[in-house]
């Protein structure tokens, strides 16, 4: 089960409402299932319904990971318009079967909906997510 | 004269778990070959039908994009690092 402090899932939160209504994008990292450290990354894509991570943030961020000794545990995205499930175009283009796939949306904008996805060929199954 | 590779979680699968590998060539694309013949199934993760690096793999030799560079005909030389990293990306449903 992945643990994230509360404070983290308010700043997704606040990441997604500020990207609104493009989608936001960000990285987990931390050890033993627990997120230590949090990256927002620019979305580098210009239709507004997909993501596409900023590729030279994205190499920076693996390198840091790296150098700290953590593991990214996490990979998150908001939907500004639909529910907290990963779209078609969200399970094609899952690459990594080891990190938990986050989608906030805020469908509901008094009410943010926050969900973890496992995703592995093709295959999408839900997976807790603790907040402390 | 083997470059140093590093190879993402997602495709550690193919390399028996090891995060960074040897390889031999003059080129990325020679690199990709090489590394095909010791981690079979590796290059068709990193390349499309026609043979081209794929959209949602970015390669880098040491701090450089290669996209940047001569894709697939980059060279290598002794003692650059290479590092593979498959794109993060998706979206909704329209
Ligand atoms: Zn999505």
């Amino acid at each position: 089960m992945l643990t994230i402090p509360k404070h983290f899932i308010d700043d997704i939160i606040s990441h997604a409402k500020e990207a609104a209504p493009l989608e936001c994008c960000g990285i987990l990292a931390g050890k033993d299932g627990t997120v230590t450290d949090m990256y927002k990354m620019n979305n580098t894509e210009n239709d507004p319904d997909k993501y596409l991570m900023d590729a030279k943030e994205q190499f920076a961020v693996v390198k840091d990971i790296r150098a700290k000794g953590i593991d990214m545990l996490a990979i998150y995205h908001s939907h500004p318009h639909s529910p907290a499930r990963p779209s078609g175009i969200d399970t094609k283009l899952a690459f990594y079967p080891d990190a938990i796939y986050i989608i906030i949306s805020l469908q509901d904008s008094e009410m943010p909906v926050i969900k973890g996805f496992l995703i592995r060929d093709g295959k999408v199954e839900e997976t807790a997510i603790k907040i402390n | 004269m083997p470059v140093k590779v590093r190879i993402p979680t997602p495709l550690r699968r193919i390399t028996a778990n090891q995060g960074e590998v040897d390889a031999e060539g003059v080129t990325i694309g020679g690199l990709i070959e090489d590394l095909e013949k010791k981690y079979p199934g590796l290059k068709e993760r990193l390349c499309d039908e026609t043979g081209a690096i794929r959209r949602f793999v970015n390669i880098y030799i040491n701090e450089e994009d290669i996209r940047f560079m001569q894709g697939k005909d980059t060279s290598v030389k002794d003692g650059d690092e290479i590092s593979i990293i498959p794109a993060i990306a998706g979206g909704s449903e329209v």
